[in-house]
């Protein structure tokens, strides 16, 4: 895998986000892998991988005229982007195919059409049998239900919580393509609408209609490409369980971990050498485990490191420069859209473009600390 | 006190059957490894441990502590919000998601680690739920 370096040479979000009710969820594939294609200076024809979560790869092959030779359909939340470009720099490295498209889009918020998850679960599966007869109705009462725990072990308090959408809120303010821009503080976070506590509204991410797509390719067939490449020094993956409850210990995921110390290993690098940080964030805590379970901070020290600026504008480490998942955009998969953001920060295209930015770490979560893929970027050969 | 009508009904697989079983006659079972002594949940007939065949059902005491919740403001079939989604620990060890009755459901009274014990809440002729309420007097 190290002999032949593979690279994005496309990159791309859909033409439009946030509302979009005049697109289905599978236009919204097409639409953003379009765009990527024409960022990376490829037809369809070039493709022979296909990779999408969420939709049947088939169904995004056939409605964009691409005939397969190497398909993944790995779909285990919103993580699974992540994960497909680990899988596309194995299959391209063993020979398996030559250009791959990743496409994600999503109506979360138009409903076209009205997806089937998370309501209701299957009856007979473990999370219909020991989850739902209790009313869970999906993630906000769900990959919420850690952090309490978190917050006694850890002696955090709601304030520190609050504080993750307030800096997120920042950067949102610099990206004119944010569903949410107004500054917001810690109290109009603690009064907004009381969702699962110690969740507000403001804590929760929106629901809205996006997409995005991958090229990737090795850096030879790059090379003629009129797309400007970005480097995979790394990439890991991991799962834990489908169950909250099951979860091993509810201050720590171990995906998370495993996920980033298999990516970093790859990369060969450390976590000093990171110019800039992507942590999916559909809710206020994920970027606190994220900060904690990658190495940036030991075990709870991440509220205060995001209250000491560290996190936003202008501290020495950026998180979330898009506004993140509960700014930005959120169509329920959201791992697409922070490696979108980490490649525009090494390629030095983003609207809250951070300075000297050559590495970028993109971590996804899937599920319910279900799942975790994490991609280190750079603008740069290892 | 609590509707049950509309909440969602689970449906029972083979590696089920014997903890709704046992929800019904008032027993709250989780199963142990013979081999190496894990005692796990949900059931499965072989331990995710070592993967040893050799299992046998234990019935739990009951008692459990609460190891972390949210109040939930969210519309649920049967659920008159707020309400509480639990998730507890049994003194056997494992833990399992309930709902915390009998009390304020308010943060002053859902106190993490507090002693809880087990009841029980039929919700159909097949299915029991277990659910759980504080064993010491809220203040």
């Amino acid at each position: 895998m190290k002999n032949q370096k593979l690279v994005v040479i496309g990159a791309a979000e859909t033409t439009s986000l946030g509302d979009i009710p005049n697109l289905s969820q599978v236009q919204l594939h097409a639409d953003g892998a379009l765009n990527a294609l024409a960022d990376a200076g490829l037809k369809i024809s070039d493709v022979d991988g296909i990779a999408t979560a969420g939709e049947n790869p088939i169904t995004i092959a056939q409605y964009l005229g691409i005939h397969p030779e190497w398909i993944d359909g790995t779909s285990v939340g919103g993580c699974s982007f992540m994960m497909h470009i680990r899988h596309s720099l194995s299959a391209i490295s063993s020979g398996l195919c030559k250009t791959i498209l990743i496409t994600h889009g999503e109506s979360g918020k138009s409903r076209i059409p009205p997806p089937e998850w998370p309501w209701p679960p299957r009856p007979g599966s473990y999370e219909g049998q020991f989850e739902a007869p209790f009313g869970t109705m999906g993630p906000p009462d769900l990959l919420t239900l850690p952090f309490l725990r978190y917050m006694e072990d850890c002696n955090i308090s709601v304030e520190d919580l609050a504080m993750v959408p307030v800096i997120q809120r920042e950067w949102a303010a610099l990206n004119p393509k944010a569903w949410f821009k107004e500054p917001i503080t810690v109290q109009d976070v603690l009064d907004s609408k009381m969702i699962a506590y110690p969740f507000t509204l403001f804590m929760c991410c929106p629901r809205t209609d996006g997409g995005g797509a991958l090229v990737i390719t090795t850096e030879e067939r790059a090379k003629d490409l009129p797309g400007k490449e970005v480097y995979v020094l790394g990439a890991g993956e991991s799962g834990e369980t489908m169950l909250i409850s099951q979860m091993q210990d509810f201050t720590t995921s171990r995906a998370f971990k495993t996920s980033a110390n298999r990516a970093f290993l790859e990369a060969g690098i450390e976590r000093e050498d990171v110019d800039h940080l992507m942590l999916y964030d559909a809710f206020a805590h994920l970027p606190i485990y994220g900060l904690e379970d990658l190495g940036f901070c030991e075990r709870g020290e991440a509220p205060n490191f995001i209250r000491d600026r560290n996190t936003a504008p202008g501290g020495k480490l950026p998180v979330n420069t898009n506004g993140g998942g509960l700014s930005y955009m959120h169509s329920g998969m959201y791992g697409m859209y922070a490696m979108q953001e980490s490649i525009r920060q090494v390629r030095k295209v983003a609207a809250a473009q951070v300075p000297d930015v050559n590495i970028s770490v993109a971590h996804g979560i899937g599920g319910m600390f279900s799942a975790s893929g994490t991609v280190i970027f750079s603008n740069q050969p290892n | 006190m609590y509707p049950t009508s509309d909440k969602f009904i689970p449906f029972i697989t083979p590696e089920t059957r014997n903890f709704w079983e046992g929800t019904k006659l008032g027993e709250l079972r989780i199963q142990k490894c013979d081999s190496c002594g894990h005692k796990y949940f949900p059931p499965r007939p072989f331990c995710p441990k070592c993967s040893s065949k050799d299992i046998s059902v234990v019935l739990c005491s009951g008692e459990a502590k609460l190891y972390s919740y949210v109040i939930s403001h969210l519309p649920a079939p049967g659920f008159e919000p707020p309400f509480s989604i639990a998730v507890v620990e049994l003194l056997e060890g494992p833990r399992l998601m309930s709902n915390v009755i009998g009390c304020p459901q308010t943060p002053s009274s859902l106190i993490l680690d507090m002693p809880l014990a087990v009841v029980y809440e039929k919700l159909s002729d097949e299915i029991t739920l277990p659910l759980f309420k504080p064993t010491e007097k809220i203040v």
